[in-house]
């Protein structure tokens, strides 16, 4: 990595208006962790997990009832969206295996997207230098929801239960409706590839809901991410019409 | 001792996923349908945490508060307001309707 005096990586740049949220959105784990895991673990686990989805997925099993395993299925299933990431910024990367992995170890959500320069290309020293403000922010506002907690005690009274869902939905939309989140001007037809992942999103929704009353707490959610297989079916043209994709 | 357990396991694992592309790729992808299959993986799971973390408890299905706050949240967001006002609002609406119920 090159420093110039003067000239802010653009990485840098590009990830201080994020400071804020990544903070938020640390307080909030760390306000629901620290009664459940404790203070110190619940910290450690955001210096060295650095993952959002995981820790809340993992969380929110526990809280359910779930055990430990389950836990842990839960947080790394989370995470696989970090496997195509990884293969996709792959080709833009430059120098050794150490040097790749190092900088892919590196990636996080926004560092993709603040990397991302279209057609497949990455700017990859864009996504290194935007790391270490979602990681200081993520930490140093797990240590505020940490402290937080032991001053409110339990985090359901307060309505902080719902922090989950409505973080996971924070991911999601974006995920589904991309054009009405990137500001598109909602003239882009709706092509079979687009409309894929919300089939799927809904069918999660069905199998968690169908599977709660007879499967242990924490089951369901592992099953429902089997909707995912949907995507072995090759998706139709992007120009034919959408309508018997599911 | 299992809380360790789950850390160690959620480090090594979220590091080898987001490295094991960078490490073996030098521009090769992994089969098409297993690249769609992964891509779809994060929105069934967050789906199904959504809903485990709105409408169940333990093994009962119930609409109570945070049903209402996630609506509440879900509004915000779809008018594009920032993750962290969601959030905080969502809390709010699921606290006072918890206090006055």
């Amino acid at each position: 990595m090159r420093w110039r005096p003067g000239d802010w990586p653009e990485g840098l740049r590009a990830s201080m208006p994020l400071a804020l949220p990544v903070v938020a959105v640390g307080v909030s784990f760390g306000l629901l962790a620290a009664p459940l895991l404790g203070a110190i673990p619940s910290v450690l686990m955001s210096a060295v997990v650095w993952s959002g989805t995981a820790q809340f997925a993992a969380l929110t099993i526990l809280t359910s009832g779930g055990g430990t395993a389950l836990a842990a299925g839960a947080g790394l299933l989370a995470n696989t969206r970090f496997l195509p990431m990884g293969f996709a910024i792959a080709p833009s990367m430059t120098g050794g295996k150490l040097r790749r992995l190092l900088k892919g170890a590196l990636l996080a959500d926004a560092s993709f997207v603040i990397g991302h320069r279209g057609g497949g290309q990455f700017d990859i020293s864009a996504i290194a230098w935007a790391a270490p403000v979602q990681y200081v922010g993520w930490v140093l506002g797990t240590v505020v929801g940490v402290a937080g907690a032991t001053a409110i005690g339990d985090p359901s009274r307060w309505g902080l239960d719902v922090l989950f869902p409505v973080f996971y939905l924070s991911l999601l939309l974006p995920d589904l409706f991309p054009e009405h989140f990137q500001g598109g001007s909602g003239l882009d037809p709706r092509g079979p590839q687009n409309l894929r992942p919300i089939i799927v999103a809904v069918l999660a929704a069905a199998i968690t809901l169908a599977l709660t009353p007879i499967l242990p707490a924490g089951v369901p959610v592992l099953v429902a991410a089997a909707a995912a297989l949907l995507g072995l079916r090759a998706p139709r043209q992007p120009m034919t019409q959408a309508g018997d994709d599911a | 001792m299992r809380t360790w357990l789950l850390i160690l396991v959620l480090a090594v694992g979220t590091v080898l996923m987001k490295t094991i592309g960078p490490v073996l790729a030098g521009g090769r992808q992994p089969p098409a349908p297993l690249t769609r299959v992964i891509a779809l993986t994060a929105p069934a799971l967050i789906s199904g945490l959504i809903v485990a973390g709105t409408f169940t408890q333990g093994q009962q299905l119930v609409i109570d508060a945070r049903a209402v706050g996630l609506a509440v949240g879900a509004a915000a967001l779809w008018f594009r307001a920032p993750a962290a006002v969601a959030l905080l609002l969502a809390a709010i609406v699921c606290a006072v309707l918890r206090l006055i119920t």
